[in-house]
């Protein structure tokens, strides 16, 4: 099969090397090796059941809630392996946003944003907080919108603000990888575009990994993407090339829609 | 259509029959009290004096009040760590093992013990156990009636805990995952938040079961008729004072057991309210 | 960026997880205590019952209290049996059912049929609590209501009553939920063949329902079978088997009560409460193999 891999990608900030995955022995992950670049966003693309999200999941080690998974290969974040750290001392690093938002319903819009430093037990000041609260809801563009609004609770705001919430309680950690599900996929389409503009400036400052079946949003602002297709990787290349001239026949007959 | 029409009437007119049973309960529970209350007033209720020599009788029932509420508290508190732990491992640590359909089906059948078969167990097992844990006395009384009472509630708190807990949608716990946070933090800042009120009412409704609750409670609570001055005095509770007294009560005596019958009646009417108010404001 | 520095310097993640690991021991160490009463009272029930229990046992009326007292004093197993309360515990239990099980039913359908009206809120409110009256009120409104009035002395009408007020709101539930669950299609798809609306309830409804009402039906058997206080206070007792219902009558947690009050009959107490205990786990455990199945 040809897998190709670039070249040009040095010091890579996620390197994963013959990673499989397994539940109960059947493999949604097969041999993936792939380089990951440093503030670039990289798409995850495939037809469903083709692995994406179990990839993504294994990347913060999201995967190992359920049982009966087992792991192969490895994982480097910043050539540490992540599978011989604490997966809870992980997650810090790798900021996770899901497909539904799900800002925490008894929360308020600032008590969300900060939840990862009172989940893991840190002591700030009030002014540290208040900061962190503030840069991050700037970062998101959603400053503006609730600033007056953060004790109240977050679940009434819309849809597309909840998910901006969302990513924003996952860069009040600075992470350096920002993990994404189909982040957009249940918004509307001005949601969605608001969405996409944000993670074109997040990039200047964070590494994004985003698993879409929107091909036309990975065209949009990726600028790396995966094609995975049955557990395997199929083809890795800069976006550009792969949507102009994509090698591989299978990665061509999904870019034209002729499965997914 | 005429037979819809009937038939429509039926259903409707066999619902009345619920109301009407409802109301002829109230009605006859305060028809049988009246004697009581017209003779005691207001002392029926916060006077501690059981006196039934004929000529001079005089009937309270704080000290039933006191001994419901002491042992029916006294039970609450000690089932709550066994029934949130066993619901935290059924809604969620286990949640969907075979383990935890085991073990699901044995707190279940926890409920369908008869209460005069938990007195026996509590009489022959659990009393001498407590005598020689150096509990003292004969083993009777509020404490011994409480722990057994707590048994007997576990499966009414941990069946509607653990389903509330089950029902935490999954994307809320993965992320606070996410975030780096153990799973006993995901319990204390997610799932137990978004649960707290279904978890509070399977309490609520646990409490009210304790209230009423009569063998197992006679059988164990020493059956004495005065105000209780500790947990390890024996004493009686509204359902026990009835079960025991009822057989030679007559006249006055009677129409004040209907009048304990009469109240409890009222405090769990109030406390089921409660705990359903609760439930429904939740969905 | 400072919130980095912030991380640096606090790492708790060691403790962290060792506290997750105790509350995850202490979880399992509790939730097996709260699981070792049932074991630890069906272990006795077995261990000291199952001597006694033999045919004669269900067939023999209970023994006098000095044929007891000379059996035990021989050192023999007490004579007799308990026909008599296992006779009046199927009278009344059948006599509830047979009470409690068409209205429950019909009000099931009733709330089922007019979701969110007024009447049927206030229906199910109502229900709902009753669920919750303790059964030795039920057995003080069977008193003042049966016993006073229409057998003029306790009878096996009046248990009767007091237990089948206490299985009502369970049948009424356990209907109206089993309907929720059916399709709403199904029954449209009958009255458009412009069948009447009873038939569609008999035709469609309880038969797609059927094993749901049986399974609430049957939990609510179980329920009442135990039952004590309220007999005390409506049934009474009686040595000898009875099929008048107008007439005291004896039940299996009623001679418990009676054998655990005599000394010279005390030996009887633990095999009647195993047989009683014992139809009471078969009915459980019929009924969840019919939900098992359904699903």
């Amino acid at each position: 099969m040809t897998t190709n891999t670039i070249a040009e990608v040095k010091n890579p900030i996620l390197s994963l090397n013959d990673l499989s995955i397994a539940y109960d022995k059947n493999y949604a992950v097969k041999n993936v090796s792939v380089e990951i670049k440093k503030n670039t966003v990289t798409a995850i693309m495939g037809p469903s059941g083709c692995g994406k999200s179990t990839l993504l999941r294994a990347l913060n080690r999201m995967h190992e809630l359920y049982e009966n998974i087992t792991t192969e290969g490895e994982a480097l974040l910043n050539g540490k392996n992540i599978y011989e750290m604490p997966a809870i001392k992980l997650r810090r690093h790798m900021g996770m946003v899901f497909q539904r938002p799900n800002p925490f319903p008894t929360m308020s819009i600032y008590d969300n944003v900060i939840a990862g430093y009172k989940l893991n037990g840190i002591r700030t000041k009030k002014v540290e907080r208040d900061e962190i609260v503030e840069r991050s809801l700037r970062d998101v563009a959603l400053w503006d919108e609730v600033k007056d609004s953060l004790f109240k609770k977050g679940t009434f705001l819309s849809g597309g603000q909840q998910q901006r919430l969302c990513i924003a309680r996952a860069l009040a950690f600075s992470p350096e990888v920002i993990l994404m599900d189909e982040p957009t996929s249940a918004l509307d389409p001005i949601a969605t575009a608001k969405i996409e503009d944000l993670l074109v400036k997040l990039k200047e400052h964070y590494t994004i990994v985003l698993v879409t079946h929107n091909m036309s949003q990975a065209a949009r602002i990726s600028d790396y993407s995966l094609f995975m297709y049955l557990g395997e990787l199929v083809e890795y290349g800069k976006t550009k090339n792969m949507f102009t001239n994509p090698i591989d026949p299978r990665t061509e007959e999904y870019l034209t829609g002729k499965f997914g | 259509m005429n037979s819809d029409k009937i038939t429509k009437a039926v259903l409707f007119s066999v619902s009345i029959l619920i109301l009407l049973l409802a109301a002829g309960m109230l009605y006859s529970l305060v028809g049988g009290s009246l004697p009581a209350f017209k003779t005691f007033g207001l002392r029926f209720i916060i006077s501690g004096e059981w006196d039934p020599t004929y000529g001079r009788e005089k009937y309270g029932a704080l000290p039933f009040i006191v001994g419901t509420l002491i042992t029916s508290f006294a039970a609450l508190l000690i089932s709550l760590p066994l029934s949130f732990s066993t619901s935290l491992f059924l809604g969620e640590y286990f949640r969907g093992t075979r383990v935890a359909r085991i073990l699901g089906i044995l707190v279940d059948l926890l409920a369908g013990i008869p209460s005069i078969v938990y007195g026996l167990w509590g009489f022959y097992v659990l009393r001498p156990l407590l005598i020689d844990l150096g509990f003292g006395g004969q083993g009777f009384g509020i404490f011994t009636a409480s722990l057994i009472l707590a048994i007997m509630i576990i499966p009414y708190a941990t069946s509607l805990s653990n389903e509330i807990i089950g029902m935490v949608p999954n994307d809320l716990k993965e992320a606070a995952y996410s975030l780096g946070a153990t799973r006993l933090e995901v319990i204390t800042t997610v799932t137990i938040p978004a649960a707290r009120s279904g978890i509070v009412a399977g309490y609520i409704l646990s409490f009210g079961r304790a209230l009423g609750e009569t063998m197992a409670v006679t059988m164990l609570i020493g059956n004495t008729n005065l105000v209780p001055d500790s947990l390890f005095d024996t004493g009686n509770t509204m359902a026990s004072v009835i079960a025991n007294q009822f057989g030679e009560a007559d006249g006055l005596k009677l129409s004040s057991l209907i009048a304990i019958g009469l109240l409890l009646f009222l405090m769990t009417g109030v406390i089921n309210a409660i705990g359903k108010l609760i439930i429904k404001k939740m969905n | 960026m400072e919130s980095i520095d912030i991380l640096k310097s606090q790492d708790h993640s060691s403790g962290r997880l060792l506290k997750d690991k105790l509350v995850l021991g202490a979880v399992i160490v509790l939730s097996l205590i709260t699981i070792s009463p049932i074991i630890l009272i069906i272990w006795k029930l077995v261990v000291e019952g199952y001597r006694q229990i033999s045919l004669d046992f269900l067939i023999e009326n209970t023994p006098d209290t000095f044929e007891a007292m000379t059996a035990v004093a021989n050192g023999e197993l007490i004579p007799g049996g308990i026909a008599n309360g296992i006779v009046g515990t199927l009278l009344m239990v059948i006599l509830a059912s047979a009470l409690a099980i068409p209205i429950g039913i019909l009000t099931g359908i009733y709330l089922y049929e007019n979701q969110g009206s007024f009447m049927a809120n206030i229906t199910r409110d109502i229900s709902d609590i009753l669920q919750g009256v303790p059964s030795i009120v039920l057995g003080l409104i069977s008193y003042l209501w049966i016993v006073k009035h229409i057998t003029m002395g306790f009878s096996a009408l009046a248990g009767s009553v007091s237990l089948a007020i206490m299985m009502l709101p369970m049948i009424v539930r356990s209907t109206e939920e089993t309907l929720k669950m059916i399709p709403e299609s199904l029954k449209e798809a009958a009255l458009a063949l412009g069948v009447p609306y009873h038939k569609v309830i008999l035709r469609v409804l309880i038969p797609t329902g059927f094993s749901g009402l049986i399974t609430g039906i049957l939990l609510g058997i179980s329920r009442i079978l135990g039952e004590t206080a309220p007999l005390m206070l409506t049934a009474l007792g009686s040595s000898m088997i009875n099929l008048d219902m107008t007439k005291p009558t004896s039940a299996i947690p009623l001679l418990i009560w009676e054998f655990y009050n005599d000394p010279n009959m005390v030996g009887l107490i633990w095999s009647s409460s195993l047989l009683l205990m014992a139809m009471i786990l078969v009915l459980n455990l019929v009924s969840k193999q019919i939900v098992a199945k359904r699903r």
